[in-house]
């Protein structure tokens, strides 16, 4: 019976979907037929299970749970008739994916149908398994598939060719029982099974070089002339797409020419003729030409070396570039980009036309142009295309804008030929486009700034234009508010005047109404208010005349809600009114920030993509770090009377420039390689005696970008937080880590050192059956905590499964066990299971360890139980 | 390799959806999501081809319907838009000029020429001929069966009269 002819009842279902004009009506709609069907999946109803599966299928479609209609699929399989396993294969397909066990049920119906008598239910079959098999049904039923191989019908070779790629991709090491097979595939003349059989072994030679090795051993040749023959067949009305002859064919025999002819000299020279021919002989006046065109200059571009073929390629892709049709323009970008490592300079010539497309109102095509233009630069263009990337950045799409402003900042970074140029080009992003440059691109432009001396005062005259401008970019008022904090009297008296500035008249006042308004603006985030108030109390002692007007703003924020602004305000407030004697030392211009340290520091983080955004800081190359904590003892203590100059060391620099409300964020970038400072930097903290918990919790918002859970910074962050004693009795994990920091151990608890007192390994337990042993490791430096290293041994000849090891201690002992290396315990010793236990014991030096333990396992299905104490531990664990 | 089939009408609403790779059912529906706002706001003009999550998804409009198709970042876009192209001939072909209103009440037929056409994520068949030649078959056999099995109702009926 056929499922549908009688099934008014389903269009019914779907002309009632369709007629709801609420979301809420078509849910009860919907779950009006869900209850139904389940009734009648509850009656076990045969009549109208196919019916009710059609149903849940448009419902499954609409987006609604029906997993309770999975069963129903299976039961239409294994029914006898075809109309009956259409429609419950098409279920299965649709409402189950690989990863249902479920589906393992099927697998038995699925082996019957594959070697049913009716070619179709085959066919059915195959499809099944094709798109959803898993990797168990793959090894389980791999053999019938490749036995259909051999089929009879076409039809069933093609799908059951299909069917293998899912099982190779699914199980590659059953690709070896496949080669052969498949390359009898390629002498076929049916098209279907040409395209799944050349396809089949493209995949075939990417799990397995020996399928490789063979097929361009044996194929090559067959596969040249099979190309040949079909690009110059006569009209064929079956397979004509816009006048050529199966493009699809086409492309699926330059693709496997293309993985055959990589790296091997040999077969590329086979393939060369044939290549030029569909180069320069297929018409490119419609989609399907142009396929094919862009597969053969992608196999051109990936074979061995043939000069003459690449120009060909070059010139096709020029071609495609200018095209009007914006698929072929967008496909040249995207081949463009592989062939500047083949033909730089080819692809240089195209430049112009590249620039354009930067441009184009297409966002798919914008994106990729931007990328090649990015890998077209080099020292001798980057003006004209910088110039060309900025001012466009001025009429793009907002969404565009992030993109181009990454991509403009990391070539001016990378390329720029001189310090006044690259300042330019930033202070030109930054008023375009600031609020979209990165963090670490300002630092870096800062310690520019302050490595060019006799730029200061152009870049402050600049900055300060700038902000008068266009002082809605945050990124361009910090940077501005940090250079006047530094630079503001080279602002105010016109120090330092370029032949190219036009003069400026600044008054002090004007400097400071900068600062001020960074303050008050609504917009500005914590972090630039913090630089404001710097600059503030930096500028206090540059213009003595405005110095009371300072203090009036300082003592604005003092009643700031963010406790971070209320506590430098105060504090800065108190400098002014209580150390006027040491003011001037104290507020000195900053060193010059180093540059190399910078740059080291910056290699990790930003690569060409300036993409990353995040970890910038913490990537800290080994032995650049100094120790933090003199700098941070001078930012918090700042009432003490002696002012060390801060070392120029790449950890403090980035104190240095944004003050002290990075401190912890440094710290956390000093720590992750050296924790002992962290450590000192920390109990620097907690013993100046202004409140740790303030400074630290106020900070984690500018703290967000990075995270590193291992370093013990990162964790006390977020312990201190609430209050340490809580937090240590909140989970041992914490507690250890806590414990660590403030012994100063080396980062997190999960990296147990072996330069510890080595101690005798013991045999914990042995029974008939099983022997555990156990293996000690400790850190000198926190000898609390004990690693045992636990190797368990069958001594029966029967395999343990499910094995399971626990333990207990006594109160003054923690434990923690990690996951075991495995579950089974193959017999006769043949094979260990491991499993690390750590054990920190609170009474260390008095009591030694003691442990009780239980061992779980099935032989056979029937469950062990074994038991033991351990008291022969070394002593002074 | 093609991960997914869709088909959204210009409303939102999905028409058909074939998946060749893993998806959850939470993921499909923010895929679909996140799709269709992406490529029902492009414009006429626009590249078929919009970059999404390292995979790259080819569409074409037909009519109110958005066929696309998802594939990986080194596939060949302009082939893929022969394979839409190819598929929508064939529905074209098997309902006689196709319209949404065909492709929603006999979506299982869709789905039938989809499984003739691809399998596992790639194209199955060049011919539209044949896959038009293997949906009659297997039409006819079901045809067969519904006629048998009336035919065995009115027996059991005449019988039982």
């Amino acid at each position: 019976m056929n499922p549908f002819s009688s099934g008014t009842r389903l269009r019914d279902m779907i002309r009632a979907i369709r007629a709801c004009k609420t979301a809420a009506e078509e849910r009860a709609v919907v779950r009006k037929e869900c209850a139904a069907i389940r009734a009648a999946i509850n009656e076990n109803d045969q009549e109208y299970r196919h019916r009710n599966l059609a149903k849940l299928m448009f419902i499954h479609m609409l987006g609604y749970p029906t997993h309770f209609g999975q069963m129903e699929c299976l039961k239409l399989i294994a029914s006898a008739g075809f109309p009956e396993k259409r429609i419950g294969y098409l279920g299965l397909m649709l409402l189950l994916d690989e990863r249902q066990e479920v589906l393992m049920l099927v697998t038995n119906s699925l082996k019957q149908d594959l070697n049913h008598t009716n070619q179709y239910i085959v066919g059915l079959a195959l499809c099944a398994l094709g798109n959803i098999c898993s990797a168990e049904m793959a090894r389980d039923l791999a053999p019938e598939v490749e036995k259909l191989l051999q089929f009879r019908d076409p039809n069933i070779r093609k799908k059951a060719a299909l069917c293998s790629i899912r099982i190779i991709r699914k199980v590659p090491d059953l690709a070896e029982n496949f080669i052969n097979p498949a390359a009898a595939l390629l002498k076929e003349k049916h098209h279907g099974v040409l395209i799944t059989g050349v396809q089949l072994c493209t995949d075939l030679c990417k799990v397995s070089s020996e399928a490789l090795e063979y097929f361009r051993k044996k194929c090559t040749e067959v596969l040249v002339k099979t190309l040949k023959d079909v690009a110059n067949s006569p009209y064929a009305p079956e397979y004509d797409v816009g006048g050529i002859t199966d493009p699809f064919l086409h492309i699926r025999l330059l693709k496997f020419l293309r993985v055959l002819g990589q790296g091997d000299a040999d077969a590329s020279d086979t393939m060369n003729d044939i290549l030029a021919q569909v180069a320069t002989k297929t018409e490119s006046n419609k989609n399907a030409g142009n396929a094919i065109l862009y597969e053969c200059v992608e196999t051109i571009m990936s074979i061995e070396d043939n000069g003459g073929l690449r120009v060909l390629a070059i010139n096709i892709l020029g071609r495609f570039l200018s095209n009007r049709d914006n698929n072929i323009r967008y496909v040249a970008l995207n081949m463009l980009m592989k062939a500047i490592s083949v033909d730089a300079q080819a692809v240089q010539r195209h430049r112009a036309t590249i620039l354009e497309c930067v441009k184009d109102s297409d966002a798919s095509i914008r994106k990729r142009a931007l990328e090649l233009v990015y890998l077209l630069i080099n020292e001798s263009n980057v003006k004209p295309l910088t110039k060309e990337l900025i001012d466009y950045l001025e009429v793009s799409d907002q969404e565009f804008k992030g993109d181009l402003t990454a991509k403009i900042c990391s070539i001016v970074e990378k390329f720029s030929p001189e310090k006044i140029w690259y300042i330019d080009q930033m202070l030109k992003v930054l008023s375009e486009a600031g609020n979209f440059v990165k963090d670490e691109v300002c630092h870096a432009l800062i310690v520019v700034i302050s490595n060019a001396p006799d730029l200061h005062g152009y870049t402050v005259r600049a900055l300060y234009r700038a902000f008068q401008a266009s002082s809605e970019q945050e990124s361009l008022v910090r940077v501005a508010v940090w250079c006047i904090g530094e630079y503001g009297d080279m602002l105010v008296k016109n120090v330092g005047m370029l032949d190219v500035e036009d003069p400026i008249t600044v008054t002090e006042s004007d400097a400071v109404d900068v600062a001020e308004i960074a303050i008050k603006r609504q917009s500005s985030d914590l972090t630039t208010k913090a630089m404001a108030l710097i600059a503030l109390l930096k500028l206090s002692s540059r213009f003595p005349s405005c110095s009371e007007r300072i203090r009036d703003i300082l003592v604005q924020q003092k009643g700031s809600l963010v406790l971070e602004l209320q506590q430098r305000s105060i504090e800065f407030n108190s400098i002014l009114e209580k150390h006027r004697n040491i003011r001037s030392a104290l507020v000195e211009r900053m060193p010059v920030l180093d540059e190399a340290t910078f740059s080291g520091r910056r290699a990790g983080s930003v690569p060409t993509t300036v993409s990353s955004s995040t970890g910038a800081t913490l990537k800290v190359p080994n032995g650049v770090v100094k120790p933090t904590a003199a700098p941070l003892v001078d930012l918090l203590d700042l009432t003490s009377d002696d002012v060390p100059a801060p070392s120029s060391s790449g950890a403090d620099f980035l104190n240095d420039i944004l003050g002290v409300d990075l401190s912890p964020a440094s710290a956390h970038s000093g720590t992750s390689q050296a924790a002992k400072n962290g450590t000192d930097v920390l109990l620097d903290i907690l013993s100046i005696g202004t409140p740790p918990a303030q400074s630290i919790s106020s900070t984690p918002d500018i703290f967000s970008p990075s995270q590193n859970q291992k370093t013990p910074v990162a964790s006390l962050d977020a312990l201190l937080t609430p209050s340490p004693v809580s937090a240590r009795a909140a989970s041992p994990q914490a507690a250890s880590s806590i414990i660590d920091l403030l012994d100063g151990l080396g980062p997190g608890p999960t990296v147990p050192e072996n330069n510890g007192p080595a101690y005798p390994s013991i045999v914990a337990f042995e029974s008939s059956s099983l022997r555990i042993m156990f293996d000690f490791s400790k850190s000198p430096a926190n000898p609390q905590i004990t690693v045992i290293k636990a190797t368990f041994t069958n001594l029966s000849s029967n395999v343990y499964a499910d094995f399971v090891f626990q333990a207990a201690v006594p109160k003054f002992l923690q434990l923690h066990l990690d996951p075991a290396s495995s579950n089974t315990l193959p017999a006769s010793g043949s094979g260990n299971v491991t499993q690390t236990l750590r054990v920190t014991n609170s009474q260390h030096g008095k009591k030694s360890l003691v442990m009780r333990i239980r061992i779980a396992y099935k032989i056979d299905g029937k469950d062990v139980l074994e038991e033991g104490q351990i008291n022969g531990f070394p002593r002074d664990l | 390799m093609i991960h997914f089939v869709l088909l959204i009408s210009r409303q939102g609403k999905v028409r058909l959806t074939k998946w060749y790779s893993p998806y959850t059912q939470k993921e499909r529906n923010k895929v679909i999501r996140e799709l269709s706002g992406l490529i029902l706001s492009r414009g006429p003009k626009l590249c078929n081809f919009v970059e999404w999550t390292g995979l790259k998804v080819v569409y074409k409009r037909y009519a109110s319907l958005y066929f696309c198709m998802c594939i990986d970042q080194d596939d060949n876009e302009l082939e893929v838009l022969e394979i839409i192209h190819h598929f929508v001939e064939i529905l074209d072909r098997y309902f006689g000029s196709v319209c949404e209103l065909d492709l929603i009440f006999n979506f299982h037929k869709a789905y039938y020429i989809l499984d003739e056409l691809l399998i596992a994520g790639e194209l199955q068949e060049s011919s539209k001929k044949t896959v038009a030649r293997l949906i009659a078959a297997q039409d006819s056999l079901v045809e067969a069966a519904k006629e048998q099995q009336s035919s065995i109702s009115t027996i059991i009926s005449q019988a039982t009269k």
